[in-house]
């Protein structure tokens, strides 16, 4: 069966319409099957709606994600509590050590993404992989600050990407790699993630992994979940009513 | 005997505005090779550019088997040609020049 790849981490200007659509044809061209784009708390909705039909034009599948930047622990999880079930993908972008353990343990949470280049404030170390190995949280990588740096500065996130991915399949964590792309040439097709995904030692089936069957699992237990026939994990409603006599 | 060293031979295409001339490519190519694997890497890869059509923005370009993944990877960090903004994508690569010549006319539109 033809692999199908995801790209989770789709960044356009949503304010501009043009830049959005040239993103999601992008995808498309480049092979991709699915996509997510972290959306605004305030309009969730109409742009669910509008991305939707943007990407049903270029018959790809979107997933709606929220990127969750709380200050505390607390705060992660009052935000937890009242988005959980309005977004597809969770995401926690972890600018503190505080909250990157706090989103490590939670259930809830889908990607742990660490937006930071300086190795000192990347907090995904064993104790971290140890929390996210007992959730259901994966690692997530962006690729785009792989191509914007240069010199010393992708010298040193190349290092503590290479140490991060080390630890995480120690822990058997998985691994999202997306393209994190906020124009259309910041995207890469899916086995060039994969060779990008190389230069911090991942190998090919995992990068591979990292780019269609890790993502593709997560949204697909996810709207599992978030469907009305959901009671708990292995439990579902197949009919009710008269039909269940 | 020596074994013969084999060869795979990329068909590559430039996503940019502007027209990209072969010498702006290749040196776009090979600088993103040295930076990512320097001199010593770069020395291994047998890069070679075979066919550079400006007009479709297309190349078609010669590496060492065994160092494709490297190129493929050094390919994908390019962000500029000839300071001009620009992405080199990997369309197919193959092992004889005519295969790869039949596998782009079937993924031609």
């Amino acid at each position: 069966m033809k692999r199908r790849f995801a790209d989770l981490h789709l960044q356009p200007n949503l304010s501009d319409v043009e830049q959005t659509k040239s993103i999601i044809a992008k995808a498309s061209e480049l092979g991709y099957r699915l996509v997510a784009v972290p959306l605004p708390i305030a309009a969730m909705d109409s742009f669910a709606k509008k991305l939707a039909a943007a990407c049903q034009e270029n018959r790809l599948d979107f997933a709606s994600r929220l990127d969750l930047k709380p200050k505390t622990s607390k705060e992660l999880l009052q935000q937890l509590r009242k988005f959980r079930r309005k977004a597809e993908v969770i995401a926690v972008v972890c600018e503190s050590k505080e909250v990157a353990r706090q989103a490590a343990k939670d259930h809830r949470v889908d990607l742990l993404n660490f937006p930071a280049i300086d190795p000192h404030r990347r907090f995904f170390d064993k104790a971290e992989a140890e929390l996210a190995s007992s959730s259901v949280a994966a690692l997530e990588i962006d690729i785009k600050p792989l191509l914007t740096l240069k010199g010393p500065a992708r010298i040193r996130l190349l290092a503590a990407l290479r140490r991060e991915t080390a630890i995480a399949k120690d822990y058997n964590v998985p691994i999202v790699v997306s393209s994190g792309a906020t124009s259309p040439l910041h995207m890469r097709k899916p086995l060039e993630m994969a060779a990008l995904a190389s230069l911090f030692d991942l190998d090919k089936p995992t990068a591979l992994s990292a780019v269609s069957k890790t993502p593709l699992t997560i949204v697909k237990r996810n709207r599992e979940k978030l469907s009305p026939n959901f009671v708990a994990p292995g439990i579902r409603i197949i009919r009710k009513g008269s039909d269940c006599q | 005997m020596k074994a013969k060293i084999r060869r795979r031979y990329l068909a590559l295409e430039i996503d940019s505005k502007e027209k990209i001339g072969q010498k702006e490519l290749m040196d776009a190519i090979w600088d993103a090779v040295l930076r990512l694997y320097g001199e010593y890497g770069a020395s291994k890869t047998g890069l070679a550019l075979i066919e550079h059509d400006a007009e479709k923005n297309l190349a078609i370009i010669r590496a060492a088997h065994t160092e494709t993944e490297k190129i493929r990877a050094a390919i994908a960090t390019i962000t500029e040609v000839a300071a001009k903004p620009a992405a080199v994508h990997i369309l197919t690569a193959s092992g004889t020049l005519k295969k790869l010549r039949k596998k782009l006319e079937t993924l031609k539109p």
